[in-house]
């Protein structure tokens, strides 16, 4: 695959005094699965303005045929996810007043997916690795028909209810950005904000422990906390979601005084793995029709 | 999408997650560095002062001597490097020992130092550093591994384990290793209790200031611990179950845990600090100027 890095970053002259401001220099990542390059496109700059707005305009007034992703401009529905700069981030979000100008900005699609054209990436792997999240599963029913939480058990679980899933953190997270091969066998950070969900969720009765060690690969992360720096939500992935899930995977697996303790006072074993799978959706798939190309398909 | 390869059935464990690997993926290469902000500076000073401690440390364990300001000097205080005192000629105050006998060339450094090093080598946060600074695992946020490329996948690895393998899984004891370190929490702070003795009474140096600032800065380190932090309530579905628990969760452990990149930093200085202070005022580079 023929892949150009673009031109080299260039400076951009000072405009004369009294001149309109000078040009935005802006590198849009163009290209397929068969390559790709830098384009330079070079547009007037616009008070108070985000990336994704640029982005239209050059797609307005030079490349209409540029594929670009997107549909709130309000970081809520996690869409416009991208690498600006370098920087994982969500185009709607960067405001080009937070970006040196005095330089090209460089605008590319998320590195860890596979491309489908321009600033467009298959994420579809995350919405496999959803479907093998073990449900929810509520115990039985108070005596009058209903089900009570105390508001405290449920605050620490709203900070996760804000993930957007734009796969900033899945993109960013290096085992499986750089290390693709563990794709099969890892969940990846916004999974993990899922799972703590549900195994901090007070009415919740399925231990997923095992299975989070098993299946989704919870000990590949070495927690480097870049999911946390590059979530628009601003949530503490590592801190509150992946370490907790951690410490109970020692819990049930790695701490011998608590085996040790199960053993004598016949408390329950954690669940196996394999009934966890149970509960997920892999667990009621169909064999696949076998597959008929749609338009737009690659490969 | 044909990407994405068919559904396997529910088969033999684990289930592998259904994904094609290989595809021609988005941008760059991801060797390619399209960062423009100074990415290699926080790897860069992080491993430098975790490298300057690692230095200094080791000096100071095997110095063996000016490990405490005794009563000749009219001062009682004792370095947390050599902290519970093994040897025989430790100032009588604060003597545990002799485990170690006086002027043995062994240093009961080396015994003591066992326990807080694991614990600050299996740290949840320590681990993120040196992942980053000395393993470039990742060396900062979309930075590639060290040396991996297209061409190279790994990098300079055979395979990426993480921490599933001996001896990175290892890290999963670290609850151990703060159960061991409590009890040197405990001693430092007696040791700073007993840095109020002075000849007659009571009485209070610069040292001892410098040793209850690294008393508080230990447990400060010590209780902001995420194992501490799941022990203490963190591991509760029904918080509300366990008034008394969900207090230290609320109020201490997690307060003190989101600070627990600051404690773990100033935990280490105040620990070089007490040390060198300490090997001054004993090898009489100057005394120690008393407060009250
Ligand atoms: S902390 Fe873990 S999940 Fe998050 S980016 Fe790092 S390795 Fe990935
Ligand atoms: S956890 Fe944050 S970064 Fe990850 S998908 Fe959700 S909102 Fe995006
Ligand atoms: S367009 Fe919806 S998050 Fe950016
Ligand atoms: S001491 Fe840092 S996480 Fe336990």
């Amino acid at each position: 695959m023929a892949i150009d890095t673009g031109p080299a970053p260039t400076t951009v002259p000072e405009p004369p005094p009294g001149a309109p401001p000078k040009d935005l220099v802006m590198h849009l990542w163009r290209g397929d699965a068969s390559g790709g390059r830098f384009q330079e496109y070079r547009v007037a700059p616009q008070e108070g303005e985000v990336v994704l707005d640029v982005v239209h305009r050059i797609q307005a007034t030079q490349a209409p045929d540029l594929a670009v992703r997107w549909n709130c401009k309000a970081g809520k529905c996690g869409s416009c996810s991208a690498e600006i700069n370098g920087r994982p981030a969500l185009m709607c979000m960067t405001r080009m007043s937070t970006l040196p100008t005095d330089q090209p900005v460089t605008v590319s699609p998320m590195r860890a997916f596979p491309i489908m054209r321009d600033l467009v990436t298959d994420v579809s792997y995350n919405f496999e690795v959803a479907k093998l999240i073990p449900a929810f599963k509520p115990g039985p029913r108070d005596p009058d028909g209903l089900r009570r939480m105390a508001q405290v058990d449920i605050d620490r679980g709203q900070e996760f209810h804000k993930c957007i899933e734009c796969f900033l953190c899945q993109n960013v997270c290096h085992v499986i950005r750089d290390h693709e091969e563990n794709k099969p066998r890892y969940a990846g950070p916004r999974f993990f904000v899922r799972l703590a969900e549900l195994e901090m969720h007070p009415l919740d009765t399925l231990d997923r422990r095992n299975y989070i060690r098993e299946d989704m690969g919870i000990g590949l992360c070495n927690i480097t906390k870049c999911c946390t720096e590059v979530c628009p939500e601003d949530i503490h992935i590592t801190d509150n979601a992946i370490i907790p899930l951690k410490e109970r995977i020692v819990d049930a697996h790695y701490d011998p005084v608590a085996w040790l303790g199960r053993k004598i006072t016949g408390r329950p074993v954690p669940l196996a793995a394999a009934e966890a799978r149970k509960h997920t959706g892999a667990a009621h798939a169909q064999p696949a029709a076998p597959a008929t190309p749609e338009p737009g398909d690659i490969a | 999408m044909s990407v994405i390869e068919e559904v396997p059935l529910p088969g033999p464990r684990p289930q592998p997650i259904p994904v094609r690997i290989g595809a021609p993926r988005a941008g760059p290469p991801r060797a390619v560095v399209l960062r423009k902000d100074p990415w290699w500076a926080q790897p860069l000073i992080t491993g430098l002062g975790l490298a300057a401690f690692v230095v200094y440390a080791t000096w100071a364990a095997f110095r063996n001597g000016h490990y405490f300001v005794g009563l000749d000097q009219a001062r009682n205080y004792l370095s947390p490097f050599y902290s519970p005192c093994l040897a025989s000629n430790c100032p009588s105050a604060v003597r545990w020992g002799p485990i170690t006998p006086a002027n043995s060339g062994f240093s009961p450094a080396l015994i003591i130092l066992v326990f807080p090093l694991a614990f600050r080598l299996t740290c949840y946060y320590y681990r993120k550093t040196y992942y980053r600074a000395f393993w470039l695992s990742p060396p900062a946020c979309a930075v590639a591994d060290a040396g991996s490329t297209s061409a190279k996948p790994n990098g300079l690895r055979k395979r990426y384990t993480g921490e599933t393998r001996f001896p990175l899984v290892l890290q999963n004891i670290h609850r151990y290793t703060w159960y061991f370190t409590f009890i040197f929490a405990v001693l430092l702070t007696y040791d700073a209790i007993e840095g109020f003795r002075f000849p007659g009474g009571v009485g209070m140096g610069v040292g001892t200031l410098i040793l209850v600032a690294n008393a508080v800065l230990i447990w400060a380190y010590q209780l902001g611990c995420h194992a501490c932090r799941h022990m203490s309530g963190g591991s509760l579905k029904k918080l509300s179950k366990a008034p008394a628990r969900r207090w230290i969760w609320t109020n201490l452990t997690t307060p003190l845990n989101k600070h627990h990149q600051l404690f773990a930093w100033l935990s280490l200085m105040s620990i070089v600090v007490s040390d060198l202070y300490i090997y001054l005022v004993s090898s009489g580079a100057f005394s120690d100027p008393r407060i009250f």
